[in-house]
């Protein structure tokens, strides 16, 4: 894992003391709530319904054993006992007192964290696959580059006012499980013509009132060259980006008016003007930062654990939890557990501190003290010994985190909703809940097989609803909560959005609607074919008949 | 009749409140202070707004009068004044 430096060190301390003084002159009455809106929200702190809400970075959801016990201390001693991840792989809080804040701040930068740049219209923590550094499909681990893009947007001065927030995710793989197409940029890492490191650069994807898939600015960028081609798009978006609209602001729109040749010559123009300049980074610093994400010495294992295989056959709860949430690892032996935070019935991404804690214990014995936020508000272990797998499992069942449902249709991603934020127009967290119950059965979930559910609040899209196989988004109808649905999107490689269904459904019929199009699917499927693969061969027709026939 | 009122969120802990007669602040809805909609609920907004130092974006919210007390119209105030309906011992509702 990546460690801070002496500058690192100093510039988050800073940050909190400066914070600290701040918070200070406000409730002293020195400066206002409009002088202090902007600096509490470049600290990451919100105000929601209920109370203000803390955003934490964690950078490409990396984190260690002894930060997830401190993010757990928080929770207990700040604020009500939990925590909530969220898509952008980040942690939150819904409970801080303004009072408290700069002593939250103070305690994440004991552990090299903090709240900067989670909120504002600059560079956001960079995402990244959640099984990078031990997927057996990837060329290089993303999280280098990742690291490399945090250190260069990281209080970057020209790109601190943009038009509007910035989000950037990279993979380090074809297969795309960090939903890059919906991002400001998404990098997907190339091999070049020598076999050079390298990443195809995507631009201009977006959820939000205009849901956009990214378009592709360039084949290949070597490795050499990234921040200085993402310099030359940045500059090109802070320049011509619009500023006259919030709801046009995005590079999406950017990329959508002037149409992507256009934004293609700029940056290209830019990109000329400035790649040998030195705004790369040389080599040798490269191969430092990479040094902090080499593999953890791995044992050497040939062929499955006997005892595993025994434990496997002798327990089907454990075996149902492996079938689900373990994949393999790049590392024969190994393999990558993903927690799942979705229980029947639960939060979606919400944990408890003693939960937390176990994570932790967990990580630092079984996973190389490393844990990973996943952007469908999941935990994982990416380095998990085969046969270790089964005393994992117990502790997971000790824990209440050993929920086996990865992929299936109640690992839903879903929004806070109107149940905390105050952007929200409907609930989302009990929609979830009610579809979550619905379909508890793991047989049936493991019948209807790969469903993404993604539910919104609002129109700004945090629940990824869009690209939800299954999508809902929340809508106020004269004081009413009501729920349209969307079918037959996608985050993945294969990226695209889904198609309307009709019109929205009241809160009391949105999961018997979720149930009539999954019925509708499996009634219907060929042998194998997946949700989203059923959806495509067939349309929309089928299921609107379905939904809408008696109506 | 619906009435208006004040609410905001309270400066250093966030907590929603309304404001009250004696231009102060209650985390009570039952103590807010009411006007008809219109100049008078606008003079009301007013009064609290001046009070930066206690609260945070004060706004009119539509309120009526029950039997039982004060009551919201809607829901996202509804929501505001008990706590998540997702977590009932949490906020207000859980008198915490």
């Amino acid at each position: 894992m990546y460690r801070y430096d002496e500058f690192d060190h100093k510039f988050v301390e800073q940050r909190v003391g400066q914070f600290r003084d701040q918070v200070a002159r406000r409730m002293s009455g020195d400066i206002t709530e409009e002088q202090f809106r902007p600096l509490r929200l470049m600290n990451g702190l919100y105000l929601q319904l209920h109370a203000y809400m803390l955003r934490v970075a964690i950078p490409y959801g990396t984190v260690s054993g002894a930060q997830m016990r401190k993010l757990a201390e928080i929770a207990r001693k700040f604020d009500k006992g939990y925590a909530h991840f969220t898509t952008r792989q980040n942690l939150q809080y819904n409970w801080p007192a303004l009072k408290d804040t700069p002593d939250i701040l103070a305690e994440l930068a004991s552990v090299e964290m903090h709240a900067i740049q989670t909120s504002g219209n600059c560079i956001r923590n960079v995402t990244a696959d959640q099984f990078a550094g031990a997927a057996a499909d990837e060329i290089e681990d993303p999280r280098i580059y990742a690291e490399i893009m945090r250190q260069w947007s990281t209080l970057h001065p020209e790109f601190s006012f943009l038009p509007r927030k910035f989000k950037i995710a990279v993979t380090g793989c074809e297969n795309d499980r960090a939903a890059v197409r919906v991002h400001d940029i998404g990098l997907i890492m190339k091999r070049g013509p020598s076999g050079e490191t390298g990443f195809e650069v995507l631009v201009g994807g977006g959820l939000g009132r205009t849901p956009m898939i990214a378009k592709t600015a360039r084949d290949f960028i070597g490795a050499d060259n990234l921040l200085s081609y993402l310099e030359a798009i940045l500059r090109v978006y802070n320049q011509w980006g619009r500023r006259d609209n919030i709801y046009k602001a995005r590079i999406k729109i950017l990329v959508h008016e002037l149409g992507i040749e256009d934004v293609v010559r700029r940056v290209d123009a830019e990109w000329a003007r400035i790649k040998d300049r030195s705004y790369d980074l040389p080599v040798a610093e490269r191969q430092r930062i990479a040094a902090y994400f080499a593999p953890p010495v791995f044992e050497q294992i040939s062929g499955d654990d006997p005892t595993h295989l025994e434990q496997i056959a002798a327990d089907p709860q454990f075996a149902n939890w492996v079938g689900t949430n373990v994949v393999a690892h790049k590392q024969a032996g190994y393999n990558i557990v993903t927690i799942s935070l979705k229980p029947i019935g639960g939060v979606p991404g919400d944990t408890e501190a003693d939960q937390m804690d176990a994570v932790a214990d967990l990580a630092e014995r079984y996973s190389a003290d490393e844990i990973r936020v996943s952007h469908e508000q999941n935990l994982v272990l990416p380095h998990v010994k085969q046969a270790d797998l089964y005393t994992v499992w117990q502790a997971l069942v000790k824990a209440d985190l050993a929920i086996g449902n990865i992929g299936l249709v109640t690992d839903m991603i879903t929004c806070p909703g109107l149940d905390y934020c105050n952007l929200a127009n409907a609930r989302s967290i009990p929609v979830a809940q009610m579809i979550s119950e619905r379909f508890a059965a793991l047989d049936r979930q493991l019948d209807i097989g790969p469903l993404k559910l993604k539910i919104s609040g609002c129109i700004n899209a945090c629940g990824h609803h869009h690209v939800g196989h299954i999508g809902i988004l929340g809508v106020d109808r004269r004081g009413t909560e009501y729920y349209q649905i969307s079918l037959g999107g996608s985050a993945e490689e294969d990226a695209c959005l889904g198609d309307i269904v009709g019109p929205s459904f009241d809160y009391d019929h949105v999961t018997g609607a979720v149930e009539t199009i999954i019925d509708t699917y499996v009634g219907n499927r060929h042998e194998g074919e997946t949700f989203l693969n059923m959806y495509r061969r067939v349309g929309i027709a089928q299921f609107k008949e379905a939904l809408y026939e008696t109506a | 009749m619906t009435l208006s009122a004040v609410t905001a969120n309270r400066l250093d802990d966030g907590v929603v409140v309304y404001l009250t007669e004696a231009a102060g602040w209650s985390e009570n809805l039952n103590d807010a202070a009411r006007a008809e909609k219109g100049p008078a609920a606008d003079e009301l907004l007013a009064k609290g707004g001046a009070d930066f130092l206690a609260v945070v974006g004060p706004y009119l919210i539509d309120v009526v009068s029950a039997e039982n007390g004060l009551q919201l119209v809607n829901m996202r105030e509804t929501i505001r004044a008990a706590g998540p309906s997702v977590r009932t011992d949490l906020g207000k509702q859980a008198g915490n």
